[in-house]
């Protein structure tokens, strides 16, 4: 009796030993490269960083590659083709401080200045290390001001030298994270990093959890990273090690569309590959589904040209603010991609389009602002839209709401869009397609909405305000863009993409 | 033409006051010229003009087929026709007799209904919700044929005031306006809803002795109702089961096609089921409260069969949901995404119990015939309840993954 028992524990004993052996071989790299940079993590900060080594997660391992079920791609009209110009310089070029939301700027300069490319012309009431510097070279022209004079833009005159202010070059591989952080605030690059929870600009007092980054573009008509960076390889990897020396080593995670192959060589990432439809692109998304946010915790995050844009400027300390912009829409003459930088004129992407019928976008046709024909790019705009002008009343049945709508784009299946080819592409207009209503329809955006949570209930939490509630339904882990579809797609009109921006700031100041 | 007599309607204008009828003519007729301003560039082309007026060309066949068969009931009544006669014999006659009844119905509830709409949106200073549109289609079809114009404008008013505009008009009521309408009824005049109403004109047949010998025109569940509390071996029980028997009144084919009496449009399966796919198809219904109301009816009737304890029971569980008003409760009311639950699994929950318990209450209340009424409006009342629960399993699985990643973290 005893002699078969000792046996089969033996048996018990040897089968956990393979097991564990076959665990160490498969995943022990893994805990390898973790303790090395948990190590050298503590040797040049000195003390105990505030992440853990990452423990074997099979499922994570496993889900490298994730497929986004939810979403939709709206399919428009005027795709950019694949050919890149340099884009006209422009007369003038403007820095926005409401592009960069949450801060309040403090003027460094008045008009008439004389600047430089990498001159500060303002910086934030919140961190006054916080600097925005001049894109290019020449002297303030004016200064933009709106309601409560609040101020709108800063405009600079250029002087076609491009002379820039020479900044501290870092050395991205070995700088600490203070130094990091120090260097991004002055050289003008901390303002790109957006913050989550809140969707702004982030808080150099926070240590974040993590920086995500995504590798793709999933709006409509969005840019092709491929072709975007296509020449700046070298500047991404240097901006990705600056990420990774700001968090003290740790991986900068990094979403790529399933096939995307430039970011093969890349080093310091944590590569996960994504497939389906817009908003698979959302950085928001990309998070939710790899390593979702939590109450309590901060993350950032950075587009990607501008993770090549902070390699640049860094290494070599010239402020750089460069764009590879999709020049796009149904209206645009010739859609293709310009190079330039933040802030030019509009007129310089749009071929000099000076139509009332034609709607000028700075981004894309979903969370993209309505600019004039003759204003300036958005300081986080990679994309510009030509789109019609809807104005015109619709009679009802032959393009109002009884049409039958064989031209039309929908995701509502009472129109037979979704019983065309999925090549075809249309052209749509700004006319909202009804009016506002009350709250009818359900089930609505959910199908457009890829996140574990419940939209509906999360935006009625926001109307009335009920900051509880909002928590609860997971506010935290959303931004407004992440809801652009469902606002595309509600029957009733609501301005969803505003309630959730109301619903964040509100939470933020309640947050203190 | 409508903008030469726009001025009038502005601020201001002659006839400001009716500035509501105006803008709701104007943008019914052309969707207005509006552009997006902030948040998305575009918008999808789909509006709730275009939702409602999709669900009423659903209702169409149901109405059409409800017409004839209001004057195909009367012929019946008066032994004009046979019960096995084919469907186009007298058509005309059958569809003139109907409109004649039906069409008052429909005027009635519109021109109450909208009224009071126009009178609030005007009260509120915003333009019309299209909800009414469907509402006001909805409750002639659910009413009983001989029902008193009057009381009709009593109950349409009073489902529109109390059960929409007091909680702050279309999007925000808890109950289904038009089941609100017919339960007001119900319960307010029983005795003029019950017994000789279903058929056009039965009590004055009866009375000039047109009536065919043994007709009541009562309904099918009417006629089992009355069974209740009976052995089934009594002879007045085996009657009534013997209507319900392949060749009789009330069997399975004509209780699908709608050959039976009934409210104007609940009689037809068929004509519903073809306003369910078109629901289902643009998407408009939610498939999951159909089909999961379809299986709670289903399943509670096969549990009754099983049981089988009198008559009423036996009725095999796919008759009971073709019979009453079953279907287009399933289709029309339970679907109503105001009353309905909010959260798509919700839907199933919410749709399986709106079925179980028609079917429950109609066999288990004989004073009170038809279940589905009260089933729905039940439901209508859980709703909230149901999708509080959904949310609140999502919110605990967030609580959870909070908790877990603190853990991890303290223990780092």
């Amino acid at each position: 009796m005893s002699v078969h028992q000792k046996t089969t524990s033996t048996r018990t004993n040897l089968s956990t030993a393979t097991l564990e052996g076959l665990l160490v071989l498969v995943f022990g790299w893994k805990l390898v490269i973790d303790a090395e940079i948990y190590n050298k993590v503590v040797q040049a900060s000195g003390e105990r960083p505030n992440f853990a080594p990452r423990k074997v997660n099979l499922r994570e391992l496993m889900s490298r590659k994730i497929r986004i079920k939810k979403g939709a791609d709206i399919r428009l009209k005027g795709r950019p083709t694949s050919t890149v110009d340099a884009a006209a310089s422009t007369a003038t070029c403007a820095v926005q401080p409401p592009n960069y939301h949450g801060i309040t700027p403090k003027l460094e300069v008045k008009e008439g200045s004389a600047v430089q490319v990498g001159t500060p012309l303002f910086f934030s009431k919140e961190s006054p290390a916080m600097k925005f510097l001049s894109p290019i070279s020449g002297t303030v022209k004016s200064i933009l001001r709106g309601e409560k004079r609040r101020i709108l833009a800063v405009i600079v005159e250029s002087d076609d030298k491009n002379d820039a202010v020479s900044l501290d070059k870092i050395d991205v591989l070995s700088a600490s994270a203070d130094v990091i952080r120090d260097a991004m605030l002055s050289h003008g690059m901390f303002p790109f990093l957006e913050q989550r929870p809140f969707a702004d600009v982030a808080n150099p007092a926070d240590m974040p959890r993590s920086i995500h980054v995504s590798g793709f573009d999933s709006a409509p008509l969005a840019p092709d990273m491929e072709i975007v960076l296509k020449d700046r390889m070298e500047a991404f990897q240097n901006g990705i090690h600056a990420l990774s020396s700001l968090l003290g080593g740790q991986a900068i995670h990094l979403g790529i569309r399933s096939g995307q192959t430039i970011y093969n060589d890349i080093q310091k990432v944590e590569l996960t590959a994504f497939e389906g439809p817009h908003p698979a692109g959302n950085v928001g998304v990309q998070v939710h589904h790899t390593k979702p946010i939590n109450k309590g915790e901060t993350l950032w995050t950075m587009h990607a040209e501008d993770v090549a844009n902070l390699g640049e400027t860094l290494v070599s300390g010239v402020y750089t603010s460069k764009r590879t912009i999709a020049a796009t829409g149904s209206e645009h003459p010739d859609p293709r991609y310009l190079q330039t930088h933040i802030g030019c004129e509009l007129s310089s992407l749009t071929n000099g389009l000076q139509n009332d019928s034609v709607r000028v976008i700075s981004g894309n046709p979903l969370t993209g602002t309505h600019a004039a024909a003759d204003g300036y790019l958005g300081g986080l705009d990679h994309q510009v839209t030509l789109l019609p002008e809807g104005r015109d009343p619709k009679f009802l049945l032959t393009a109002g709401w009884l049409s039958p709508g064989l031209d039309r784009f929908s995701l509502s299946k009472s129109y037979p869009t979704w019983l065309l080819p999925k090549s075809k592409e249309f052209v749509m207009d700004t006319n909202t397609g009804g009016e506002e209503r009350a709250f009818v329809v359900t089930g609505q955006y959910e199908p457009v909405f890829p996140f574990d949570i419940y939209p509906v209930q999360l935006i009625k939490s926001i109307m009335a305000n009920d900051i509880d509630a909002m928590e609860k339904l997971g506010i935290y882990e959303v931004a407004p863009e992440d809801f652009a579809l469902c606002e595309y797609a509600c029957t009733s009109k609501i301005d969803v993409q505003d309630i959730v921006r109301e619903g964040l700031d509100n939470l933020k100041k309640e947050l203190g | 033409m409508l903008d030469s007599i726009r001025p009038h309607f502005e601020e201001g204008g002659k006839l400001s006051r009716f500035w509501v009828v105006y803008d709701s003519l104007e943008t019914f007729a052309f969707t207005p010229g509006h552009t997006t301003k902030s948040g998305v560039q575009i918008r999808d082309g789909v509006d709730l003009k275009r939702t409602m007026f999709l669900v009423i060309v659903a209702l169409i066949p149901a109405l059409l087929f409800g017409t004839w068969n209001q004057g195909h009931q009367y012929m019946l009544s008066i032994g004009q026709i046979d019960v096995a006669d084919s469907l186009t014999m007298l058509f005309f006659d059958k569809m003139l007799i109907g409109a004649v009844k039906v069409l008052p119905l429909v005027i009635v509830s519109y021109g109450v209904g909208l009224g009071i709409e126009f009178l609030f949106a005007g009260m509120r200073g915003h333009s019309i919700n299209e909800g009414y549109l469907v509402s006001g289609m909805l409750i002639p079809l659910i009413m009983p044929v001989d029902v008193p114009l009057w009381m009709l404008a009593l109950a349409v008013a009073f489902a529109v005031i109390i059960a929409k505009e007091v909680f702050g008009g279309t999007g925000m009521n808890i109950l289904n306006v038009a089941l609100t309408a017919r339960a007001f009824l119900f319960f307010a005049y029983p005795k003029q809803l019950s017994g000789e109403i279903w058929i056009h004109e039965v009590a004055s047949s009866k009375a000039g002795g047109l009536l065919v010998d043994g007709y009541t025109g009562a309904t099918a569940l009417g006629h089992l109702a009355s069974t209740v509390g009976k052995s089934p071996t009594e002879p007045a029980v085996a009657g009534v089961m013997d209507m319900f028997a392949a060749d009789g009144m009330f069997s399975l084919t004509n209780s699908f096609f709608g050959l039976i009496p009934g409210s104007v449009g609940e009689t037809s399966a068929f004509a519903i089921l073809i306003g369910a796919a078109l629901l289902i198809w643009t998407g408009i219904g939610s498939w999951k409260v159909m089909s999961s109301f379809l299986v709670g009816g289903l399943a509670m009737g096969a549990i009754f069969n099983l049981m089988g304890l009198n008559a009423y029971m036996t009725i095999p569980a796919i008759h009971q949901v073709v019979m009453g008003g079953f279907m287009f409760g399933m289709v029309f009311m339970a679907t109503d995404p105001v009353s309905a639950s909010q959260t798509e699994r919700g839907k199933w929950i919410y749709g399986f119990f709106g079925g179980f318990l028609s079917i429950m209450i109609r066999v288990f209340n004989p004073a009170y015939p038809e279940g589905v009424m009260m089933a729905i409006l039940f439901m209508n009342v859980m709703a909230p309840l149901i999708d509080h629960y959904v949310v609140q399993s999502n919110v605990n699985r967030r609580e959870k993954r909070a908790e877990l990643s603190m853990a991890q973290r303290v223990t780092a």
